[in-house]
């Protein structure tokens, strides 16, 4: 009531009552019950209203100086029912365009504003003033604004110290205004304005009721849009904008917007929280959306909105080009901004998943536990190797030793072996083109690589370590793909190219290179081959990855190896190669399955599996397939991770092997094959016999997966390293901030 | 759970202080006050330094009986003091950090505004929701 008495004061007692009756509405729909809200229940039935509220306030204001001639406009303001709320809107556009028209509406002299009032009022009198002019308007609601305005008026002008300023921006908000009621005659504005003045005025009732509803409806819209940007007023932000600023994309630094808005008068204090609400991204200066949010909250402040906590949607600044047209909109510029990025990472989990499905042994952390049954295997293999040793020194040697098969190498033999296997020739053929000794070398070199990064990788379950090892996977699978392809023809593996060095695992694959030229010569390779085999697995054990795939690695080279003589040596040839494939595929998936990182040893993998694959005919079947299956996937989706997924490949591969292993007699099919792949092969004389092919064919295979897990036990190694150096850095700063913890 | 924190400009003014009403509030201010000492201590004993993240976060001030003063110094000689409830089960350190860096980013964002001049009390109510959050969140 003091709202409506202090704005009526010299007022029509009518006006006064509407008033009093816009705030009742007011504080039924909730609103805060002030002059604002009344104004505010103005604004709901007229959306645009409220939105361009506080710059009709300015207007009014600005307008009220020309009270009289606003009245006038409002003669015509007898809101019609239906109309009521465009109505208003007319009106109030109305007015404003009257008090434009007629006076400087910056005029902060209003006669009778009171003002107390601030801003809200304004509108609020400006409706009630509306409906004055309306003057014959038996409507109450133009008495209503009527004496609103006066105080609006004051408000306006004392506020508007920067009158330039606000001069500006109030035509341009009534101007919307009168956009939005262009349509219904100022009285129907003026009924909606005031739900409560509706249901005093008789005819307004009819109206109002009619109106209310409208208005309700309004408010509810407006008030979910009280901030919203009206076309007029953000064209003359824009220009404002362009005084500053003359590029639209450029930026209005803090010094200068802080002149301009210091100009509006503001309290610092609400100037600097206007600040921190607009200036969206924290850099200190004013893009074009930050600055229309500023300085319509400037606007909405004068008018004697409180500044809200947060950023209205509607002002929120577009991070991306949402809007183009006005600036109505609530495009959270982040909205749509976020939503890209949250796109990017969904599309990891999908193929991670897919590589899960596809390796369902493998898959998940299991890697870690497909390692370790590897590892178990390995051990097999290292006593493999041991048996072996004594007879084929240079295969045991390549074998345990350096071999570090990178993981994708490993991977990719095993791949190849599993598609060997699965019947896959085609993919290998061109590694089978390779020299058998490559291939060989290549395997024992991933293989290596393979349990070095077994190795490395249990030691990190984490990525990072991955990230060294990305070499290693790269040649890994190169190798491995060598290896796979030329794995039949595995006569004289070509040395693997990125032989890791002593220390690394690349160096064992100069090992196995001789190996490999020394096996491939031998008969008795096939043995040998099954040491090489073995190494890869050791080295996964060794990691603290999962004990599960060693054992099961051992086992499946014990199976092997318990195979016939002769097909051990073509078994484990086999079982190499499968095994790397396996391994790789494995690996592969595995880590596919537990980290994204992996991806580019799944890749690596992958692509040695898929040579293993394609040389693995008679191998683990849909083991392998899957994994290399799993593993591609996951490599391709995946990127070049570091160290991470060289160790899984291996692991995998590691796995398949065991798994491989278990399957002797697939392997022997295999061996069949692999003899007959040997036999393409120049290396292996497959002439002399087909046992003879099929333990050189298995040799060959050792040898190649012997390459891979060697890579894999390099890539692992370096991995390992990379992870001490971190940790070292790391107790390098937990001394350094010793110092400070003491206290 | 911080139970008191303060900005303490270059000069050992506050810039901003806040505790949580249940205690008498002289006290930690009290205790702020003393902290200061210990951090120009810490400040000067860095010596050398460079300021590198790290040797921003001063760590536990000094213990008494019932808080933990830790401290946080800016390279603008802006010192952060929080104190916290010993019976808190004690806040890891790097959970303080955290809060001190939360601080530290709360302070750049005050400093951005250019209605801000520096060494004004920050009267900024995104500051003052910021550390009502943590004040509230450490419990």
């Amino acid at each position: 009531m003091e709202l409506c008495g202090a704005k009526r004061l010299g007022y029509f007692g009518r006006s006064q009552f509407y008033i009093a009756l816009k705030l009742v509405a007011v504080a039924q729909s909730g609103f805060p019950l002030r002059v604002e809200s009344i104004n505010t229940v103005k604004d709901l039935p007229l959306p645009r209203f409220v939105a361009s509220k506080n710059e009709q306030e300015s207007r009014h204001a600005a307008s009220y100086s020309s009270d009289s001639e606003n009245q006038g406009s409002y003669s015509g303001v007898i809101p019609p029912p239906p109309g009521r709320g465009q109505v208003k809107k007319g009106s109030i556009s109305h007015d404003t365009v009257q008090p434009r028209t007629s006076a400087d509406p910056q005029e902060p002299a209003s006669p009778v504003v009171s003002p107390q009032q601030s801003p809200p009022t304004s509108p609020h009198t400006w409706r009630k003033h509306n409906r004055h002019p309306s003057g014959g308007n038996s409507e109450r609601p133009l008495a209503g604004p009527g004496p609103f305005w006066s105080p609006f008026g004051e408000a306006q002008s004392g506020s508007s110290a920067g009158d330039a300023v606000w001069s500006g921006h109030s035509p341009p908000p009534p101007q919307e205004n009168w956009v939005s009621f262009a349509d219904t005659p100022p009285t129907s504005t003026l009924l909606t304005m005031h739900p409560a003045s509706v249901q005093d005025q008789t005819t307004v009732r009819t109206v109002a009721s009619a109106t209310t509803a409208n208005e309700i409806r309004r408010q509810s819209s407006s008030y979910d849009d009280p901030w919203k940007i009206t076309d007029e007023q953000r064209q003359y932000y824009v220009n404002q904008f362009k005084t500053i600023q003359p590029d639209l994309n450029g930026f209005i630094p803090g010094s200068a917007a802080k002149e301009f808005f210091t100009k509006s008068k503001l309290p610092i204090l609400e100037l600097s929280h206007i600040w921190e609400l607009s200036d969206f991204d924290k850099d200190g200066a004013l893009t074009l959306d930050e600055f229309c949010a500023a300085f319509h909250l400037v606007v909405a402040r004068k008018n004697g909105y409180d500044l809200p906590e947060k950023l209205p949607e509607s002002l929120m600044p577009k991070l991306i080009d949402l809007e183009d047209s006005a600036d109505v909109g609530d495009q959270p510029g982040e909205v749509g901004y976020s939503g890209s990025p949250a796109e990017a990472p969904p599309s990891k989990s999908p193929s991670m998943p897919s590589l899960n499905q596809t390796w369902p042994e493998l898959n998940q952390s299991s890697e870690w536990e497909t390692f370790s049954e590897r590892s178990s295997s390995s051990q097999t293999l290292t006593q493999f190797d041991s048996n072996i040793a004594p007879a084929d020194p240079d295969t045991a040697i390549v074998h345990p030793v350096p071999i570090r098969m990178t993981p994708s190498k490993i991977h990719m033999q095993e791949m190849e072996l599993k598609r060997t296997g699965s019947d896959h020739t085609n993919p290998t053929s061109p590694l089978l083109v390779k020299p058998s000794d490559l291939s060989e070398e290549n395997k024992i070199n991933s293989s290596v690589k393979f349990a070095s990064a077994n190795t490395v990788a249990d030691g990190y379950s984490s990525s990072d370590s991955f990230t060294s090892d990305p070499e290693q996977i790269g040649s890994n699978i190169t190798r491995q793909r060598s290896h796979s392809g030329t794995s039949p023809d595995n006569t004289a593996p070509p040395p693997p190219p990125p032989r890791p060095q002593p220390s690394h695992s690349r160096s064992s694959s100069l090992d196995m290179n001789r190996t490999f030229t020394v096996t491939t010569g031998q008969q008795q390779a096939g043995v040998v081959a099954h040491p090489p085999a073995v190494p890869p697995r050791p080295q996964p054990s060794q990691a603290p990855g999962p004990a599960v795939h060693r054992p099961v690695d051992a086992d499946g080279l014990v199976t092997h190896t318990s195979t016939s003589p002769q097909q051990i040596p073509e078994q484990p040839n086999f079982a190499d190669f499968s095994q790397f494939e396996v391994f790789a595929a494995s690996n592969v998936n595995e880590e596919q399955d537990d980290e994204a990182e992996k991806h580019p040893e799944v890749l690596s993998v992958e692509k040695a599996s898929d040579p293993a694959g394609s040389l693995r005919v008679a191998k683990t079947d849909s083991k392998i397939e899957e994994k290399t299956a799993a593993s591609a996937p996951a490599n391709v989706s995946k990127g070049t991770t570091p160290l991470a997924p060289p160790p899984k490949p291996v692991r995998r591969r590691l796995k398949s092997e065991d798994e491989l292993r278990p399957e002797v007699d697939e392997h022997t099919q295999k061996t069949g094959v692999l003899a007959a792949v040997l036999a393409s092969q120049p290396s292996i004389p497959r002439s002399v016999g087909k046992d003879k092919k099929a333990i050189q064919a298995s040799i060959r295979r050792n040898k190649e997966t012997n390459t891979v897990l060697a890579r894999l036990n390099s890539e692992l190694q370096q991995q390992l390293k990379d992870v001490l150096e971190e940790r070292i850095s790391l107790e390098v700063q937990l001394e350094q901030l010793r110092p400070f913890s003491h206290l | 759970m911080a139970v008191c924190v303060a900005v303490i400009a270059k000069e050992n003014y506050p810039l901003y202080i806040r505790s949580t009403p249940t205690e008498n509030e002289l006290k930690f201010h009290y205790m702020v006050h003393t902290s200061l000492d210990v951090v120009d201590e810490k400040v000067s004993a860095m010596g050398k330094a460079l300021v590198d993240q790290r040797e921003l976060y001063l760590g536990l001030l000094y213990p008494t009986e019932d808080y933990k003063v830790y401290g946080y110094v800016t390279n603008s000689k802006v010192k952060f003091v929080m104190v916290v409830d010993s019976s808190n089960t004690a806040l890891r350190d790097n959970e303080i950090r955290s809060m001190f860096r939360k601080l530290h980013n709360s302070y750049t964002d005050v400093m951005c505004n250019p209605f801000y001049n520096p060494g004004d009390r920050i009267q900024s109510r995104a500051f003052d929701t910021m550390v009502t959050s943590m004040m509230i969140q450490v419990c």
